[in-house]
């Protein structure tokens, strides 16, 4: 027998107590200790067991001895029972003690802490992660400093908006507008670096000398261009990105004033770029070093960008207004090339993100479907939990505890919950949220500056309180309301219908909102499905296509640059397996665009109304038979369509109907700026240029195919960078990689291949973004699948455990096992069937946000809603059947005794 | 008040307090040690009750609770304004085979 006396008067020693007063409580305690470590022993507990829990009963920890010094020391005091009212002043202290209380309740049921924590924690988490996408693109300013003031400045058309400029308007704008500090200009372009062992293809583009000072960029090493450098005939500098400076050169500071060979231009790196900026580009040239002669021409659109800072205090409206102004006096003045050209001027941020803002709104909604339904699972577990304190709180009510009081003991619980839930939840993001970047498409902007910081950890608590009182007020609420009369009266059976039908409302807004997500998934899987079926006007198997770039060796005269491509065709062709080669200036489906202004007839240009847009293709002449795109009429390129032949053109189905409606086009001619009259020889199969879904509903839709063989000398030299070779192989397209970069390479081997790709890649590619869409809302909606089915399963079997002695006494009377089945089955499909009914009718409602991702299904689809109903039946059927089959093993002798 | 009523009619000690209110509470309540012993003591302070150490033949002397004229006073006037709980409280304090 352990020696209570001595035991206690060791911990009581710290309260310096009288010594007769200890030495009475210490007789007592020891007393109490010494029964009920007997009674422990009785009931079959070990002796070091029995020690354990006594010592923990009656000291436990500190608790007796803190609890004896209050009223030893202190006297009298207000408070009398536990759960009292807390003394104005001393708030804290009893948070702290419903902390600790909380604590111990909830890990006394670890099993519940468990579910509710990781349901939680999925829920914070999800929301935390796409609180980072939405954060570090949405939310944040740009990079650059007062990044406000920055414009992006587009040439606006009859049928574009944002048109790239053409550098003679964008030199009379910046001269002409006061609004903006500064403007500058870029585009994009290809360089082929040599000198330096393999040759390489090196992303790059022409800038303004004032394009990084607008910007507000400064180099960490060297500077940026200055004014003379951007002249024609100046020595060629360049500028390295900071990762391209990195990987190719080590870093060394030693770079700058080293030559780099760019297109067979010797170029002095002159500096190296922030970090944060332009992450695909590795190399700047001045603009003026591109030798294109479309840089001159004012009705030439080479993709070039604009960029603009307003002067401080300037509004966008009034930069608009200016700009609008300063175009139309273009228009008069240059009527040829600008008469329908205004100007877009858009802030730089929305421009970037503004597509996919509504993208990112839509997961942010999803998301918040998931906390939502997570929320209120764990809100019905506490629910079903409070059923068994139920007389804890009556008995709190009784010894004099205030409803507020509890209700206040519950939240600190639930808000436990939350926390842990979030603490659970943030790693689980961090994780979530790198899996999302790397899932996202390509055109998903910004990407680089999604992660953690403090305004995602922000959220994340905020997130995590709100949903702490949201989904423990209900259940706190009743506990609350708790009837303690009713309660202690009623035994073993809790009380309360109302928080029955609490409860059913939680689970039927669960699997609404589950079907909600359910629905925008089958949607979004069944627009990706029918986005594969598409024809996409070519053969899309066994094709391969790749980028090529020519020899600096090759690129001294015109006529070496087409015998170079020509002999590069053949090379190509000549490997085994290879079915045909071609060249194209374009590809359907891919990245880049290229557009020309055409008219019917030879005549000059007409009024801007006649003259239409087409999407151009220059080619060699057997691209349409490499890409399979069927001919209706006439022949396609021969090798004799050469500069000393007439000029021709294919066009597609769609310019035939358009531009020559109900006559013969063959033979006829149609003119096409800068490169003049053309006769038409063929026509073929229109192509989804634009995309799979988007092509039908594009306002150009216009294809015209010019032959390589024919572009004028003077658009050979500077415009052969940018080619595609496509080739049809007799087997996997993407073995015959190795191979044919050989071919390319050619005998000097400095030819480079980039961005190969098999056309079936070039297609998922464009059907990116609807298919992380599609995988995200499927993971979103398979999770809150679960969790509605967890909900479905938790008031299920609670439901058959309260109604034991009614099913008993069913079976007693006779019921059959499928009656007592039916009967739980019913009341679970009710709950899941008003959440289905409510879902379908919300999504139909909702669903319409979806529009611009669908395709080929209406947000009605009555094969969605079928699959819904289908899938989220067998759920909550799944879901019912536990609790029905352990409704069926009820003994009516064991119910009816328990009564 | 739950303490009170359980020590009206007859004096008891601290251990048969606890198994009292566990037992009529049928394990939902279970005041510990820790937390009864202060409460008795602060019961006590307060005048409401008084806990006097009784001897019985070949047992140890325990100490046992009972209410003095004060305590039931107050117990008084606490059920007086808990009327709606008599009820509750009469299935704890009135019926051993609750």
């Amino acid at each position: 027998m352990p020696k209570w006396k001595e035991l206690i008067r060791r911990r009581l020693a710290e309260l310096n107590l009288a010594p007769e007063r200890e030495a009475e409580i210490a007789e007592e305690l020891a007393q109490h200790a010494e029964d009920r470590y007997e009674e422990l022993k009785l009931s079959g507990v070990s002796e070091s067991e029995a020690l354990r829990l006594t010592l923990d009963e009656v000291l436990d920890g500190k608790a007796m001895a803190s609890g004896l010094r209050d009223i030893e020391r202190t006297g009298v005091s207000e408070a009398l029972v536990l759960g009292a009212r807390v003394k104005e002043g001393h708030f804290l202290s009893g948070l702290g003690q419903d902390l600790r209380y909380g604590i111990r309740t909830l890990r006394k049921n670890a099993g519940f802490s468990a579910i509710a924590i990781l349901t939680l924690g999925i829920g914070i988490g999800a929301s935390t992660a796409i609180f980072s996408v939405l954060n570090g693109v949405l939310l944040q300013p740009l990079a650059y400093p007062n990044s406000s003031q920055l414009l992006n400045l587009y040439e606006k058309g009859a049928d574009f908006n944002y048109g790239s400029v053409a550098y003679p308007n964008y030199l009379d704008w910046r001269r002409e507008s006061h609004s903006f500090s500064g403007m500058g200009a870029y585009t994009k372009a290809d360089f082929n670096l040599t000198g330096s062992g393999q040759p390489e293809q090196v992303s790059g583009e022409y800038v303004t000398a004032s394009l990084f000072p607008v910007l507000g960029l400064t180099p960490p090493l060297g500077r940026t261009f200055r004014p003379e450098e951007d002249r024609q005939g100046t020595g060629c500098t360049v500028m390295l990105s900071y990762n391209f400076w990195q990987a190719r050169f080590g870093a060394k500071p030693g770079i700058l004033g080293k030559t780099l060979t760019l297109n067979a231009m010797d170029c002095v790196v002159i500096g190296v770029l922030p970090a944060a900026f332009g992450a695909p580009v590795q190399v700047y040239l001045p603009i003026e070093q591109w030798s294109s002669g479309e840089l001159r021409v004012r009705d030439s659109h080479p993709g070039l960008r604009v960029v603009g800072r307003l002067r401080p205090g300037v509004g966008i409206q009034a930069a608009r207004g200016e700009m609008e102004a300063i175009a139309k006096g273009l228009a008069l003045q240059y009527p040829a090339a600008n008469a329908l050209t205004s100007v877009t001027a858009v802030p730089m941020k929305d421009d970037m993100v503004g597509g996919v803002r509504p993208v990112l709104l839509l997961l942010a909604g999803a998301v918040g479907f998931v906390l939502i339904i997570a929320c209120a699972n764990v809100a019905n577990l506490l629910l079903a939990r409070s059923a068994a304190r139920n007389r804890e709180f009556a008995i709190r009510a009784a010894l004099g505890a205030e409803r507020w009081r509890v209700i206040r003991q519950l939240l600190t619980e639930s808000l436990l919950l939350s926390l842990a839930g979030a603490a659970l939840g943030l790693p689980l993001a961090q994780w979530a949220t790198t899996l999302l970047v790397a899932a996202a498409p390509a055109s998903l902007p910004r990407s680089g500056e999604v992660g953690m910081d403090g305004y995602v950890l922000l959220f994340t608590l905020a997130v995590s309180l709100v949903t702490g009182v949201l989904f423990g007020l209900a259940p706190a609420m009743h506990s609350a309301k708790t009837d303690p009369q009713e309660s202690l009266k009623e035994g073993t059976r809790g009380a309360g219908g109302s928080r029955h039908r609490t409860e059913g409302i939680f689970v039927a807004l669960q699997t609404c909102l589950a079907v909600i997500l359910l629905a925008g998934s089958v949607l979004m899987v069944q627009s990706v499905w029918r986005l594969w079926q598409v024809n996409p006007g070519f053969t899309v198997s066994r094709l391969l296509t790749m980028h090529v770039a020519l020899s600096p060796k090759a690129m001294t005269s015109p006529l070496g640059i087409r015998t170079a491509l020509q002999q590069l065709v053949q090379r190509v062709e000549a490997l085994p397996g290879v079915e045909t080669a071609a060249l194209t200036s374009l590809l359907p489906l891919g990245d880049s665009d290229s557009e020309i202004a055409f008219w019917q007839g030879n005549g000059p240009q007409p009024s801007p109304d006649q003259v239409k847009a087409a999407v151009f293709y220059v080619v060699s002449p057997d691209y349409p038979a490499v890409m399979q795109i069927p001919l209706l009429r006439g022949r396609v390129f021969t090798g004799r369509d050469n500069l000393s032949s007439t000029p021709v053109a294919l066009i597609d189905d769609v310019t035939a109907r358009q531009i020559f409606p109900g006559i013969d086009p063959l033979g006829r001619q149609i003119s096409l700026v800068a490169l003049g009259t053309v006769q038409v020889v063929g026509v073929v199969r229109h192509v989804k240029q634009w995309g799979l879904d988007s092509d039908d509903t594009n306002k150009i839709r216009n294809q015209i195919y010019f032959p390589l063989a024919q572009v004028p000398d003077k658009f050979m030299s500077g415009g052969v960078t940018g080619l595609t070779l496509a080739l049809r192989s007799k087997g996997d397209p993407l073995s015959f990689g190795p191979a044919v970069r050989a071919a390319v390479a050619g005998p000097t081997d400095d030819q480079p291949v980039y961005a190969l790709r098999a056309m079936t890649e070039v297609i998922s590619r464009s059907l990116a973004e609807r298919r992380f869409m599609m995988l995200v809302l499927i993971v979103f909606a398979s999770v809150a699948l679960l969790l509605a089915a967890i909900g479905i399963y938790g008031v299920m079997s609670y439901a058959v455990a309260r109604r034991t002695n009614e099913l008993g006494v069913r079976s007693a009377l006779g019921a059959s096992h499928w009656q007592i089945v039916g009967l739980v089955l019913r009341q679970g499909m009710g709950l899941a069937g008003a959440g289905l009914i409510a879902g379908l009718a919300a999504s139909m409602m909702l669903t319409p946000f979806l529009r611009s991702l669908l395709y080929g299904v209406g947000a009605s689809d009555p094969l969605t809603l079928i699959a819904v109903t289908v899938v989220l039946g067998f759920v909550a059927v799944l879901a019912c059947l536990l609790p029905a089959k352990r409704a069926t093993s009820i003994d009516p002798a064991a119910a009816l005794r328990c009564e | 008040m739950l303490l009170l009523s359980l020590i009206e009619s007859v004096p008891r000690h601290g251990y048969e307090i606890g198994k009292l209110i566990e037992r009529r509470s049928q394990g939902a309540l279970r005041f510990h040690a820790a937390s009864l012993y202060p409460l008795l003591y602060r019961l006590e302070k307060r005048g409401w009750v008084q806990g006097r150490w009784v001897e019985k033949a070949g047992q140890r002397r325990r100490r046992y609770y009972n209410l003095t004229a004060q305590g039931r006073k107050v117990l008084a006037a606490q059920r007086k304004g808990w009327e709606s709980f008599v009820l509750a409280i009469s299935r704890v304090t009135g019926n051993e085979n609750a």
